[in-house]
């Protein structure tokens, strides 16, 4: 029945995921950790392998074959992500990670920002669209001011209030890690153009999971990784528009982002390159281009489909116990955060892991939305397109065992 | 995993040793676990570079918790120089327990936080007043 509801084909997607087939302390495997990272599918693997095995060298250096080939793959995958978000080609910028991206603006428009001027986050921040903007502040006398959050999403009247002629910068998730709140981006980032302000989207927790078009929603800037949406670990992207990008000084120097150097100065790259110093990771932008295909051929509103269907089946199952308090919306993500009764997080976790179930426990890189909770931790379950309803079945009958152990 | 919740685990957890905060106090330190942001405050009386009795206060996992516990009957009647070579091996050796890489900074929050009160009332006092 469930591969009847449910809004893909779960089973023939499981055999394309190799680890899937491994036990974990003599269990079989669920894996309900995907907002911490994905698993890979066999193709995404092999195109690394192939790379490695046929294609091997470095990028935009070299006039031999493999060196074309590498470069042509290393570009692909810029062209095959911009089409994935509809953004242009030099609006994709390869980073290591999402952390990087966020990064990379929030140093760039460093060097622009004066004493006074503003930057709003929101209380919801995963700490890496968080703490770079707080320390540019710090840095440059600016002032960061942070949107109220309550579980049931963000305080949008707060946001219309904390935007202001002083605002430059707007940091906000486009989903939140913890509490799956999805954040109406869109409307947001029309206030902050409204003040001049820039914006900036935190989408590592959205892209992977649901369509998600840059042009539609507006923003400037936006920040995710390669590693959540069925790609390889090492790479994160950053969208920027080409007419910011432009005028932005590079975040890192050195080879490949240059045009042209003299001993006293340099004239830099086009975009994207200007923002990619150094050897890129090239086998992982091989990966991440199967990981694209991979999940464009399962297709981005089937996949957000299937994720609600489980996020829903999940949360009536949990929530029926009274001794479970789950935390955030109704409408969210795929992911439920919540607690086993007076049970700390990582002995659920744990307990948990010893019935096959990977979920992660803790703050979730998100402390002051955990103080603002009232908890310092939380179990956090999150699903892809890989998970159906009988590994959430598994978990409510292994919360049974993690009470029995502490009752 | 091994099972970290064994009985002696669940026993401290539930019923810790020493859990209170000590009003006189030579050495008190506080600290957070970077995995969960669990708290911890370790209080001691210290004389001649021994320690004459310790406490503590904490909020976190029955690991943290029951490491908590058990460190500070171990260390009671301990010197300075002793507690500050104590290690990984000292720790699960203390919890009887195998602690994966996930799990010991839980198993290690207490013992660290009592080396750097150590230390820092050292600095204060000189080694060789302690």
């Amino acid at each position: 029945m469930d591969a009847i509801t449910l809004a893909i084909n779960t089973e023939s997607i499981r055999k394309d995921f190799p680890i899937l087939r491994r036990t974990i302390n003599g269990k079989q495997l669920v894996y309900l950790d995907s907002a911490a990272t994905s698993q890979k599918p066999r193709q995404v693997i092999d195109a690394i392998k192939s790379h490695y095995e046929n294609s091997n060298a470095n990028v935009h250096r070299g006039v031999h074959t493999l060196s074309q080939e590498a470069t042509e793959t290393y570009e692909a995958a810029h062209e095959k992500c911009a089409q994935f978000i509809n953004a242009g080609f030099d609006e994709i910028i390869f980073t290591k990670n999402a952390t990087e991206s966020i990064n990379l603006v929030a140093y760039s428009l460093s060097h622009s920002l004066k004493k006074g001027d503003e930057i709003l986050s929101t209380e919801m921040e995963h700490h890496s669209n968080l703490v770079p903007w707080q320390q540019i502040a710090l840095a440059k006398g600016a002032k960061i001011k942070f949107a109220k959050a309550t579980e049931e999403g963000l305080d949008l009247e707060d946001v219309k209030k904390k935007i202001t002629k002083k605002t430059r910068i707007v940091a906000v998730t486009h989903a939140s890690n913890v509490l799956g709140t999805i954040n109406p981006v869109k409307e947001i980032g029309e206030l902050a153009h409204s003040k001049g302000a820039v914006m900036l989207v935190d989408g590592a927790q959205s892209v992977p999971h649901m369509p998600v078009d840059v042009k539609e929603i507006g923003c400037d800037f936006m920040a995710f990784s390669a590693h959540k949406m069925l790609g390889p670990d090492g790479l994160g992207i950053l969208f920027g528009k080409s007419e910011l990008l432009k005028n932005m000084p590079p975040f890192l120097f050195g080879g490949d982002m240059i045009r042209e150097v003299k001993l006293d100065t340099t004239r830099f790259n086009s975009l994207p390159w200007k923002f990619e110093a150094g050897t890129p990771n090239v086998a992982g932008a091989a990966g991440f281009s199967a990981a694209i295909d991979y999940l464009a051929s399962v297709g981005m509103d089937n996949i957000r489909e299937h994720e609600k269907q489980l996020t829903a089946y999940c949360m009536k199952r949990l929530g029926s116990e009274t001794d479970v308090k789950i935390y955030g919306p109704r409408k969210r993500t795929g992911l439920v955060s919540f607690n086993l009764g007076k049970i700390h997080a990582h002995d659920t976790a744990a307990l948990l892991d010893q019935e096959g179930i990977e979920v992660r426990a803790g703050h979730h890189c998100a402390m002051p939305l955990a103080e603002k909770l009232g908890i310092t931790a939380s179990v956090r379950a999150s699903f892809y397109l890989y998970n159906k309803k009988q590994e959430i079945d598994l978990l409510a009958s292994a919360l049974e065992k993690a009470r029995s152990v502490f009752k | 995993m091994s099972n970290l919740y064994q009985e002696h685990i669940l026993d401290h957890y539930s019923s810790p040793r020493n859990r209170r905060a000590m009003t006189e106090h030579d050495i008190y330190e506080r600290d957070t676990n970077p995995l969960c942001g669990d708290e911890i405050a370790i209080y001691a009386k210290t004389k001649s570079g021994t320690i004459t009795e310790a406490s503590f206060l904490a909020r976190g996992c029955a690991i943290s918790q029951a490491a908590a516990s058990m460190l500070t009957e171990t260390v009671t009647g301990m010197t300075h120089k002793e507690i500050k070579l104590m290690g990984v091996k000292e720790m699960t050796d203390i919890l009887q327990l195998e602690v994966g890489a996930a799990r010991i900074k839980c198993a290690m929050l207490s013992i660290r936080t009592l080396q750097s009160g150590i230390t820092r009332y050292e600095e204060k006092n000189g080694a060789s007043a302690s």
